[in-house]
């Protein structure tokens, strides 16, 4: 700590080098936080999903249906305790960009009995079984869009338009649910199947998926293969798997989201060492008189390396916890990605890598430094 | 008769300079009792700077024996040479080289760092270093804020504030008007006369020898003593 106060004014030295070099390192973990936590966000299904929950696609594709009817034949495949299903609506408030925020037709008691991670007001939850045009909507998405109970809201279908040709559908906001756990996105809405069954132009009778739940004790994978045994050969056969698997599908789709944002990050982060790297060496180059003198009043070897290292790191420090507090106060705050939320193993492995491209962009500059020859370096001076 | 604080046997310095080899310093004999006050002069290349440098223990000789305060450097390694220089010597430079980004104090605290003091000891010995060097009124400055011979009065506290027993002085008025230079080395009087430094300085000066107490002839690597005026 004694030498802080020396390691401090070094770094600031150039304050506009420093201050441009830092202001590199903030953008590249601002981008880190964003990326790391959308990453996470696409990935974070798996991690949430429910053991117990089983989802029920049609065979070929996510997007194709499956009959309502197959709803009591899966209920009474031995092991299921509970049905539900749901579609995808794909509209949008107001503009396409909110298409972000989905919706989604279900039967409001038996879909909520088979998320009880969902925490509604029980009379929001029958006001909205009593309204057929009514609708409940994740608090993040509420938030984000300024609704509140009572409300009424139209909502533009790219999917499915009504009977009678529109494309806007009106619900009136009867409640709003949300969960305790923030790395769950509650970001949607939920309306009627029954409305929405009865009043879309095509389609009828039915639905994008089944969800159900395995009584304690039937084994997932045994209940899986029933279902899918029972409609083999059917006109709509079904592939049925856990949620975990569900989901990882479902982020597939957008391509290796994992692979994207490590190869933006790499890009980044090699472009950082660059940066600071030239910033540590022409700190370095600089001062060779000055580090001279350290050396010739006693500092030995290894502190003289120690201390360029030390503001090396120092800089990545600066820039890094600001980028990353930034990332983080806009992902809790700013409302912009609900649901997206920074991981707190991202917190560490950013620290990480602060403190090692630190070590990285000052070992050669700190090199050069430790080993200077006083002699050499005060001649040129002089 | 004071003891010898520095002894040099036989010292011989050579480097090589492309194919051939540079005699610097050749079989130099040297005893400096404490106390003493030596200006040594010579002509630029004569080896002056490595004489002080080899003294200081920045540089070892090729051949011979360098011993100061009883202590053998010329064997010692790199890092024993730093620890050895942060207690037992002092340096004062032509050019001043103080660090630009910290104060005349923090300067002047910077060997302090070294030791084991506490931040408020190292504070209080970095003021009477000042004091001493009579820029008590000019801790906060910055060396950019300082005239050249403030700032080698910053470097001369620098130099004692571990209160080394040897200081070596290489050309330490070379950038000053006679004026200040002359009140630069009446503080380097002071401090062999009543703080009892023992003093090395290379100079080309003669009117700044003149303030030592004795001075040496260096010329081709070999030293000649010459009376004090």
């Amino acid at each position: 700590m004694k030498y802080f106060r020396l390691i401090w004014k070094n770094v600031w030295r150039k304050k506009i080098r420093t201050s441009l070099t830092i202001m590199s390192v903030f953008v590249a973990f601002l981008l880190f936080a964003f990326l790391s936590a959308v990453g996470k966000a696409f990935t974070a299904g798996e991690d949430l999903a429910d053991a117990e929950r089983l989802i029920v696609l049609e065979k070929v594709s996510i997007i194709n249906s499956l009959p309502e009817a197959y709803k009591n034949r899966i209920a009474s495949v031995p092991g299921v305790e509970a049905v539900a299903h749901a579609n995808w609506f794909g509209g949008y408030y107001q503009e396409p960009r909110n298409e972000r925020f989905a919706q989604f037709p279900v039967k409001p008691y038996e879909y909520f009995a088979l998320y009880p991670e969902f925490e509604m007001p029980e009379e929001q939850l029958t006001a909205w079984a009593d309204n057929r045009q009514g609708a409940v909507v994740g608090s993040q998405m509420a938030e984000a869009l300024g609704w509140e109970v009572g409300d009424r809201v139209p909502i533009t279908a790219t999917i499915f338009p009504k009977t009678d040709g529109s494309m806007t559908w009106e619900f009136d906001i009867e409640g709003i649910f949300s969960t305790d756990d923030p790395r769950f996105p509650v970001n949607f809405m939920l309306f009627h199947y029954d409305y929405f069954d009865e009043a879309r132009a095509h389609s009828q009778g039915s639905v994008g998926w089944y969800i159900l739940r395995v009584e304690d004790g039937a084994d997932p994978v045994a209940v899986a293969n029933a279902i899918d045994t029972q409609f083999q050969n059917s006109p709509y056969e079904t592939d049925t798997a856990t949620e975990a698997a569900f989901n990882a599908a479902f982020a597939a789709q957008l391509g290796n989201i994992a692979l994207i944002v490590s190869l933006i990050l790499g890009a980044v982060f090699f472009t950082l060492l660059l940066v600071s790297g030239n910033t540590m060496s022409q700190s370095v180059r600089e001062r060779i008189a000055e580090l001279a003198v350290l050396k010739t009043v006693g500092f030995d070897d290894k502190t003289v390396l120690g201390i360029v290292l030390s503001e090396s790191i120092l800089i990545m420090l600066l820039g890094g916890l600001l980028g990353l507090g930034t990332g983080w106060l806009i992902l809790e705050f700013g409302g912009m990605l609900p649901g997206v939320v920074l991981p707190s193993s991202s917190i560490v492995t950013a620290l990480g890598f602060m403190i090692g491209a630190g070590l990285l962009a000052g070992i050669f500059p700190a090199l050069k430094a430790m080993r200077l020859s006083i002699i050499d370096a005060l001649a040129v001076r002089a | 008769m004071p003891q010898n604080l520095v002894d040099l046997e036989g010292v011989s310095h050579t480097y090589q300079k492309g194919k051939e080899r540079v005699e610097v310093l050749h079989q130099l004999d040297l005893e400096i009792p404490e106390g003493d006050f030596v200006a040594v002069m010579g002509p630029s290349g004569s080896g002056k700077t490595t004489l002080l440098n080899l003294i200081g223990g920045l540089d070892r000789p090729t051949a011979g024996k360098v011993t100061v305060g009883g202590a053998e450097i010329s064997s010692m390694s790199n890092n024993q040479l730093s620890r050895w220089r942060s207690n037992h010597v002092g340096f004062i430079f032509q050019f001043y080289n103080l660090l630009p980004v910290l104060t005349a104090h923090r300067n002047v605290e910077l060997p302090l760092l070294l030791t084991n003091f506490s931040g408020k000891e190292r504070a209080k010995r970095a003021s009477i270093a000042l004091d001493i060097v009579g820029l008590a009124d000019r801790e906060k400055h910055h060396p950019r804020e300082l005239s050249g011979g403030q700032e080698q009065r910053v470097a001369i506290a620098r130099a004692i504030v571990s209160d080394p027993p040897l200081l070596l002085c290489d050309e330490p008025t070379g950038d000053l008007d006679r004026e200040t230079a002359d009140e630069i080395l009446r503080l380097l009087q002071v401090l062999n006369e009543e703080h009892g430094k023992t003093i090395v300085m290379v100079t080309h000066d003669a009117q700044a020898a003149e303030f030592a107490k004795r001075m040496l002839h260096c010329d081709k690597g070999t030293l000649e003593a010459k009376e004090a005026a």
